[in-house]
């Protein structure tokens, strides 16, 4: 007789009531402070350029136009509420599963569930505070850390990001005995983010939540650059015990600056060999009519219910991790 | 030469690194939300016993390393080599010193050891968890001492030397942990 394939979940029912339990809490957490729960499509025809962001592909054979479409699972829901907030939708958020065509891991799963909302009127800051309100009201954690990037380079990493030469960047890896193979090939970002992953995000958030703020402007993704420093962007990451929790910004509003920011992706994509990845025209459009000032943050639940529940892996948390799905 | 992608890394995989075989103990994807995706590799060099860690860009693939575990039996020693047998298809193979190493002071004949070959050629020699062997040798114990308290070293037929209970006298055979070197038990003849 063979064996049984297992198909059992791997989380137990405790885990599947924290997450039921977890989702009700953030629900009554948003209702309380008035920002509105949204549903946006998982498919679209347009996708993010990020170099290191893949997103799935499928195939709409039934499209209007009578062509096949080349639609794309969502790896966030960020253009389509931009495209909401456009239309003056206010304050919202939304709980949702999102996709990334990625390896699995202790953190990540290929499909997961991503809580995103955003606030206009609100700096980074300001939402920084709700993030940690959030935290507090759901995980009970203490009130948060809040340092920058660069100083959180310079004291775990021993290397000031924002001004170190290429060589100084390279000899920091050795320092911190990450032995890999050909780092001149490695680009200055590349080399940074290996550095935080490795030698300083460990060390953040050991007991309350740790907000670093302040990325290099080459980080900044859809932040806005800062005002203050042009170096740095007005992006912000949290860490909890071990955990990369949630990223946010004061969101980029400039429509041509956005274009040219995926123009650059793209541009470095054709460098690298990667396929270019249609530019979204309709996030785009909302853009040019005007988004408003505000600021949003995706925080990732599947992680904040593993810090809830003290799970190892990811798959603790999930009924079917994409191995068994 | 087949290779792996580092999506395949996983614990007991069997690379090549600088030339040399070498075991996947633990890997760690990291993946920054913005940023480019790494694998973070402890791996055990099979032939020098060197424990490393190496990070890996997520994507990349490396040569696999053609390790094989086989069980075989060991038969005896010409003074240079060490001969071993499959008690299935009684094919034999030799493996040199160095593979051999210090569990050469295990090797019991007709025990069942785990040779690891790579590219078909023994690198290490890995005798059975508990062997038995005969005391040639140690200090007369006192009579009476049944709660074996700080023992005695006691050299055995192979060379090795353990500590053993002073009740344990020369020419019994005695049961040892080949991980530890630690004596267990006396073994009833």
């Amino acid at each position: 007789m063979t064996s049984p394939i297992p198909w059992q979940p791997t989380a137990t029912q405790h885990a599947r009531q924290a997450r039921a339990q977890l989702l009700r809490a953030i629900r009554e957490f948003f209702y309380q402070r008035n920002v509105l729960e949204v549903d946006t499509p998982i498919l679209s025809h347009g996708s993010v350029t990020d170099v290191h962001l893949q997103a799935f592909q499928t195939c709409f054979a039934h499209s209007d136009t009578g062509k096949s479409q080349q639609l794309y699972l969502q790896t966030s829901p960020e253009y389509a509420m931009k495209r909401l907030l456009c239309a003056q939708s206010g304050p919202i958020y939304q709980i949702g599963k999102a996709f990334r065509h990625e390896s699995a891991g202790r953190w990540h799963n290929p499909e997961f569930t991503m809580l995103e909302w955003y606030r206009p009127g609100f700096t980074h800051h300001m939402l920084m505070d709700e993030v940690d309100a959030l935290l507090q009201q759901t995980l009970g954690t203490s009130v948060g850390q809040r340092i920058t990037y660069q100083q959180a380079m310079q004291s775990h990493g021993g290397i000031d990001p924002l001004a170190a030469d290429r060589q100084s960047l390279i000899n920091t890896l050795q320092t911190h005995k990450i032995d890999i193979d050909n780092p001149e090939t490695l680009n200055n970002d590349d080399i940074l983010q290996l550095l935080f992953s490795v030698a300083v995000e460990p060390l953040l958030g050991k007991e309350r939540p740790c907000f670093v703020y302040g990325f290099p402007a080459s980080q900044a993704a859809l932040a806005r650059v800062s005002q203050h420093d042009p170096r740095t962007a007005d992006r912000f990451e949290v860490y909890f015990r071990g955990a990369e929790l949630a990223n946010g910004f004061f969101e980029l509003a400039d429509a041509r600056e956005q274009r040219q920011r995926f123009e650059r992706d793209n541009e470095i994509r054709r460098q690298m060999g990667y396929p270019e990845i249609p530019v979204d025209a309709l996030f785009l459009s909302a853009l040019e009519h005007g988004l408003p000032d505000c600021a949003g943050v995706a925080l990732g639940i599947d992680r904040l219910l593993m810090l809830k529940t003290g799970a190892t892996h990811i798959a603790q948390v999930l009924n079917f991790p994409v191995g068994n799905a | 030469m087949a290779n792996y992608s580092t999506n395949e890394f996983k614990g007991g995989l069997k690379i090549m690194l600088d030339g040399e075989p070498c075991n996947i103990l633990e890997n760690e994807y990291v993946k920054p939300g913005k940023g480019q995706a790494f694998n973070r590799v402890k791996l055990r060099k099979l032939i020098s016993n060197k424990v490393l860690e190496k990070t890996f860009r997520s994507g990349e693939t490396v040569e696999s390393a053609d390790v094989l575990d086989t069980e075989l039996a060991y038969l005896y020693t010409d003074g240079e080599f060490y001969h071993f047998m499959n008690n299935d298809t009684f094919e034999q193979i030799a493996a040199d010193e160095k593979a051999v190493g210090d569990n050469l002071k295990w090797l019991v004949e007709n025990d069942m050891c785990t040779i690891t070959l790579w590219n078909g050629t023994p690198i290490t020699v890995t005798p059975p968890n508990f062997v038995e062997l005969e005391i040639t040798e140690t200090d007369p114990g006192l009579k009476g001492d049944t709660a074996g308290t700080g023992g005695k070293p006691a050299t055995l037929s192979t060379g090795a030397v353990v500590r053993v209970p002073l009740f344990v006298q020369t020419g019994e055979v005695i049961k040892v942990d080949t991980r530890s070197g630690e004596y267990v038990s006396r073994v009833q003849k």
